[in-house]
């Protein structure tokens, strides 16, 4: 009882600490809906605008007529949806293997792959650009979806995952009932992992949404252009209309923001399990 | 059947058995090297090879068209000697990086803490808010904060103005340049390591506290002798990855602008310039290998001063 009066304030001030940590996260969203929705004029003058204009469906046409906007936003799609389809499939197919099958040399080979997450992606640069140009696949979808289309983490994490969600036991079953192994992966051990497979999948999703470096070296051509090369464009050769270029940004981060606000369950769940797995 | 003798089928059965169990271990392992195949075929092709084809390169005046001179170690000879750019980008990406990742850190860590108190009402919405950013693109994040930080519009100027200061030409200046492209990578990272360490607060266990209470240990105490300790683990993880994420940055100073004095010029985006705006790639690769070589060596202090404290 003594403690009321001594715990109230700091109880206060934590909401207060939270609430601002909370608005600084969300409010430069909100800023850049203020600047993509006023005139550049209106951004431009001290105090600028700080509420929303009226000027975001002008902004919104301009930005269209000078990228491809939902070209590059399909473009997007279909590499983040391939690239997402493969590493589900290829990944918990290896980490199948690497969790319920008996081979030798297996520990080795995953202790190699473990290490092979260590090397910065900026190493290969070079040698992955001469790769891609003499298959002919400079401009072209597959230069950015057929490298990433199994990676070391996502057999990591479905080897994880099957380890501790597939009992031996229901491999053994499937086995007595004849089931080769791929039938026993695909009809007894993928349906058990569903939910880390959501999560990977969220997270391979939003990843290659959101890279950048590479896109940029091997996407030259406009029409192949994702919207993070789209609007890196329309910020290079348009910077003074800052409230074009914002308006962009805007449109380009809403999508992947409903995304995350649908599944952003699945997502924190799947950070916090990858950090205490390591 | 009835006339075939017990033991018979018996036998019959167990040799069956170990047919069975023959049979099955072949083909684990040949499935086994199947399933993970792709994998291995993949990273051979975009991992292997390009690791060493880059050193490869290293040794070599190459450019764009395939011609190649061999020179030895004379690309590494330049960097280290006569390129005062490399040393200021290595310097940029040192200093962004440390002005990043201390106060990112240390804010995670207060958020995850007080996110940890039982009364708190309105966690989830919290943790949403606080966790939004890191699912932003890099390039948007530049985008937004190239404006906000503008010299002559920026509201973050106005702000300062708003209580007397001098305005601050960011793009002119290193502290300048620094401290906005630090913003920006702070801004995309304290929530998901406050996640993180969130995650860690969880996972100790309530007995240890209770424990330290009966012996009468205060709050203070029980923060520096069992949360901490207890979190050090976690702790080095992000110490690691920000590292790791640190040593690479890249888009942010390429679309905030490097500034006259190449003062937001970063390793990264300096191999990626003399790769593919000067086509230098020999020179880029030698870069590369000496990027490699700084994080395993930052990454190896990391674990070294990891355990020192562990230890002491």
């Amino acid at each position: 009882m003594k403690e009321v009066g001594e715990k109230k304030l700091p109880k206060i001030l934590l909401y207060i600490f939270l609430t601002i940590s909370a608005l600084l996260s969300i409010f430069p969203f909100y800023w850049m809906f203020v600047i993509g929705s006023n005139t550049t004029t209106a951004v431009n003058r001290f105090p600028p605008a700080v509420v929303p204009g009226g000027n975001f469906g002008a902004n919104a046409a301009l930005v269209f007529e000078r990228i491809d906007f939902f070209g590059a936003i399909l473009n997007s799609i279909i590499i983040s949806t391939a690239v997402t389809a493969s590493v589900l499939f290829f990944c918990s197919l290896a980490g199948f293997a690497f969790s319920k099958l008996h081979f030798k040399g297996r520990d080795a080979l995953f202790i190699f792959l473990l290490a092979t997450m260590m090397i910065p992606p900026q190493l290969g640069l070079i040698p992955n650009f001469m790769i891609i140009s003499a298959l002919g696949w400079l401009d072209d979808l597959r230069a950015v979806i057929v490298p990433a289309m199994v990676t070391a983490f996502g057999v990591f994490w479905m080897r994880q995952y099957m380890s501790t969600a597939v009992p031996y036991e229901l491999i053994e079953a499937a086995r007595i009932d004849g089931c080769s192994n791929f039938r026993t992966y695909w009809n007894i051990a993928l349906p058990a992992v569903r939910p880390g497979l959501a999560t990977l999948g969220i997270f391979t999703f939003m990843g290659t949404w959101n890279d950048f470096l590479w896109p940029l070296i091997v996407l030259k051509d406009r029409s192949v252009h994702t919207i993070q090369i789209a609007l890196r464009t329309l910020n290079d050769v348009y910077f003074t209309d800052y409230s074009m270029v914002l308006a962009g940004t805007f449109m380009a981060t809403i999508p992947i923001l409903i995304v995350f606000l649908i599944f952003n369950k699945q997502f924190i769940a799947g950070i916090t399990d990858g950090a205490v797995k390591n | 059947m009835s006339n075939v003798p017990l033991s018979t089928e018996n036998s019959l059965k167990n040799r069956k058995k170990f047919r069975r169990k023959y049979s099955q271990k072949a083909s684990d392992r040949k499935s086994g090297y199947l399933f993970i195949s792709p994998f291995f075929i993949l990273f051979g092709i975009f991992g292997v090879f390009p690791l060493l084809f880059t050193a490869y390169i290293s040794f070599h005046r190459w450019n764009v068209l395939g011609t190649k001179e061999w020179v030895g170690f004379r690309n590494y000879q330049l960097l280290f000697t006569d390129d005062p750019l490399f040393w200021k980008s290595i310097g940029n990406t040192f200093s962004i990086w440390f002005l990043s990742t201390i106060p990112q850190l240390i804010a995670a860590l207060i958020i995850a803490f007080l996110l940890n108190q039982a009364f708190l009402k309105g966690k989830a919405l919290f943790r949403l808010g606080i966790f939004m950013p890191n699912v932003t693109s890099v390039v948007a994040v530049a985008i937004v904060f190239s404006a906000m930080f503008g010299t002559q519009y920026g509201l973050i100027n106005y702000v300062i103005t708003l209580f007397g200061l001098e305005p601050i030409h960011w793009r002119g200046s290193y502290f300048g340049t620094h401290v906005a492209i630090s913003v920006m990578v702070m801004w995309r990272w304290v929530g998901y390591n406050a996640i993180i360490y969130l995650a860690g607060l969880q996972s100790i266990s309530k007995d240890l506290y209770e424990a330290a209470t009966i012996d009468g240990a205060n709050k203070m105490q029980q923060l520096f002798y069992i949360t901490i300790p207890m979190l050090k683990p976690i702790i080095i993880f992000t110490v690691l990855q920000s590292t790791i994420g640190g040593m690479q940055i890249f888009a942010e100073p390429l679309l905030f602008g490097v500034g006259g004095n190449n003062q937001g010029l970063t390793v990264t985006l300096y191999l990626y310039e003399e790769a593919f705006s000067r086509f230098a790639f020999g020179y880029a690769a030698a870069i590369a290998w000496l990027l490699f070589f700084i994080i395993i060596i930052f990454s190896l202090i990391n674990v070294l001063l990891a355990r020192k404290i562990k230890s002491a």
